[in-house]
């Protein structure tokens, strides 16, 4: 059964004459990890907030887990069960201390101050941030500082994650600590996952990718399927990832390597292939 | 500049570091107040109120000289108004007179008097800080205005909006540093010329900044919208301030300060 259901779905901006989603359906099942792609002004980010009843929306239905976001009485069912990390960790942290920050959350639900500090510390663990407890958030980095923004939507125990750009603004150090932090989230938490990016090695990870553009569904599939479709991808001005296409020339080129659309994986098939020589 | 929103913390396991954030502020405002009741020209009061500070900041183990530095700030105020004083204060019997100027033994006295009471205010406002978060103080604040609740004021959002200014202050200074730069690069001057044209170059700093504020602002709301924020209906509070016995003791060492100065207000004035 779907989590999520999103049902055609049209949305518009106040004063604006397009729409930013121009008729979306999506099923998003518990567990899953999917990820959105799409230029800049594909509607991704609009996506992202209409999962929680931040953004309604004009035309079709969001349904949370058998909440609708049109009713009103039902947002905060919502937002205890979907998570947001949004793009600036600046923008999203209201305390001065971290776990004053991560408490901001379960304070709002009314949880008990001792179950407070035992979801603090399952929280700051799950991003691996326990020693930064007392510590500031202006003191961090940029990746230290998203997981930290991380740890503060698991500390309302959502079912699923949301994450709309949250690596937009970090170098690759801090991309890399929030990915992977997600990963495991979803590999070993069960938590349902939808990644908003435009990085396509971010969603090379993910058991579904899908392409926006221009407000529309425009395609769906693994990200083996989708990165094999190197020439639509470019008609949605996305690139296909660097070992993929590096993998792509060397078979052009006339070596046996199969679809590969990691580095990890890249490099282990060219270490394997220059044993065989 | 980073670390702004621990002031002039200085961070230690002390007796007084650890007193409630509540009872260190109300019992500041009696210090001032007590500092207040010292009678004119009674200086043995000054003295009581400095015996405390020293014993209170011996209590916090900060360094003393971190309280003097305090006092830094205020010097040029403090010389200002001794000045006045002593210049222009016609009372009691001349000492000296130049021209229109006549030094009297009341101006020099009352310039010791006001000088002694601006220093010690400010050291012992200085001990605040130096031993309480800002965080503390603000939570200290929202928890002795419930009170007003009763009177329909919005404690929490007053406290909320105290706390999330603490917050943004160190965000907010970066980015004012990101635009002087972006500004600077763009050939703009903000060193040279009078007054009038050094402000008028703050304006393309103001603007993109407080544009960028309001943008936060909006994305901030999400996020706390996101996280199941409504209102302080139905909230916890996950840190709780406890009185202790140090809170206790403060209280009797501050009870004893006002009783010793108001007692010290008839002992071995200065006549004038």
């Amino acid at each position: 059964m779907s989590f999520i259901e999103i049902r055609d779905v049209k949305f518009r901006y106040p004063q604006t004459e397009r729409d930013a989603l121009d008729g979306v359906s999506l099923n998003i099942k518990k567990g899953e990890y999917v990820s959105v792609i799409g230029h800049n002004g594909s509607g991704k980010s609009t996506l992202a907030r209409l999962m929680n009843g931040l953004l309604l929306p004009t035309k079709g239905e969001v349904v949370v887990d058998g909440f609708s976001t049109a009713e009103k009485q039902s947002l905060f069912e919502i937002r205890k069960r979907v998570g947001v990390v949004f793009q600036n960790p600046d923008n999203q942290l209201i305390a001065s201390i971290v776990e004053d920050d991560i408490a901001f959350g379960p304070e709002n639900l009314g949880v008990p101050r001792k179950e407070i500090g035992e979801r603090i510390d399952f929280a700051l663990k799950a991003v691996g941030m326990e020693e930064y407890r007392k510590s500031t958030p202006t003191r961090l980095s940029g990746g230290q500082k998203q997981r930290i923004a991380i740890a503060g939507v698991l500390a309302i125990r959502p079912e699923m994650l949301v994450l709309d750009e949250s690596t937009a603004m970090l170098d690759p150090k801090g991309r890399k600590e929030v990915t992977s932090v997600v990963e495991k989230l979803n590999r070993e938490n069960g938590m349902t996952v939808l990644t908003i990016t435009h990085y396509m090695d971010e969603v090379c990870r993910a058991d579904r990718v899908i392409v926006l553009s221009d407000g529309k569904i425009v395609m769906e599939g693994t990200p083996e399927e989708i990165f094999s479709r190197e020439e639509e991808l470019k008609k949605y001005e996305l690139d296909v990832p660097v070992p993929t296409l590096i993998a792509d020339k060397l078979r052009a080129g006339g070596m046996a390597l199969g679809r590969i659309y990691d580095k990890e994986r890249l490099g282990e098939k060219l270490c394997g292939s220059l044993r065989k020589i | 500049m980073k670390d702004v929103a621990f002031g002039q913390y200085y961070p230690a396991e002390s007796f007084v570091h650890k007193m409630d954030p509540r009872v260190k502020i109300v019992l500041s405002i009696a210090y001032i107040v007590a500092v207040f009741l010292v009678r004119e020209f009674y200086f043995l009061g000054f003295a009581a109120a400095f015996l405390f500070i020293l014993l209170t900041t011996l209590f916090a183990r900060v360094p003393f000289l971190k309280v003097l530095k305090s006092i830094k700030a205020i010097l040029f105020f403090v010389v200002f108004s001794s000045i006045l004083q002593v210049l222009f204060n016609r009372e009691g019997t001349v000492l000296a007179k130049w021209w229109v100027i006549e030094i009297t033994n009341v101006g020099l006295l009352r310039a010791a008097h006001i000088s002694l009471r601006i220093v010690l205010i400010v050291m012992g406002t200085a001990l605040l800080t130096l031993t309480t978060t800002p965080v503390e103080i603000a939570d200290g604040i929202e928890s002795l205005l419930t009170p007003l609740k009763w009177v329909k004021f919005p404690v929490h959002a007053f406290a909320l909006i105290m706390s999330i200014a603490l917050r943004f202050i160190p965000t907010l200074m970066d980015e004012t540093d990101r635009i002087i730069n972006a500004q600077k690069a763009r050939g703009a001057d903000f060193e040279s010329g009078n007054i009038f044209k050094r402000i008028k170059a703050l304006i393309p700093i103001l603007i993109p900044l407080l544009i960028s504020s309001f943008r936060r602002a909006d994305e901030l709301g999400d996020a706390m919208d996101a996280r199941c924020y409504s209102g302080a209906k139905g909230r916890t509070k996950y840190k709780k301030m406890r009185l202790t016995y140090r809170d206790f003791i403060g209280f009797l060492l501050t009870a004893g300060l006002i009783v010793g100065i108001v007692f010290l207000n008839g002992v071995l004035g200065v006549a004038v």
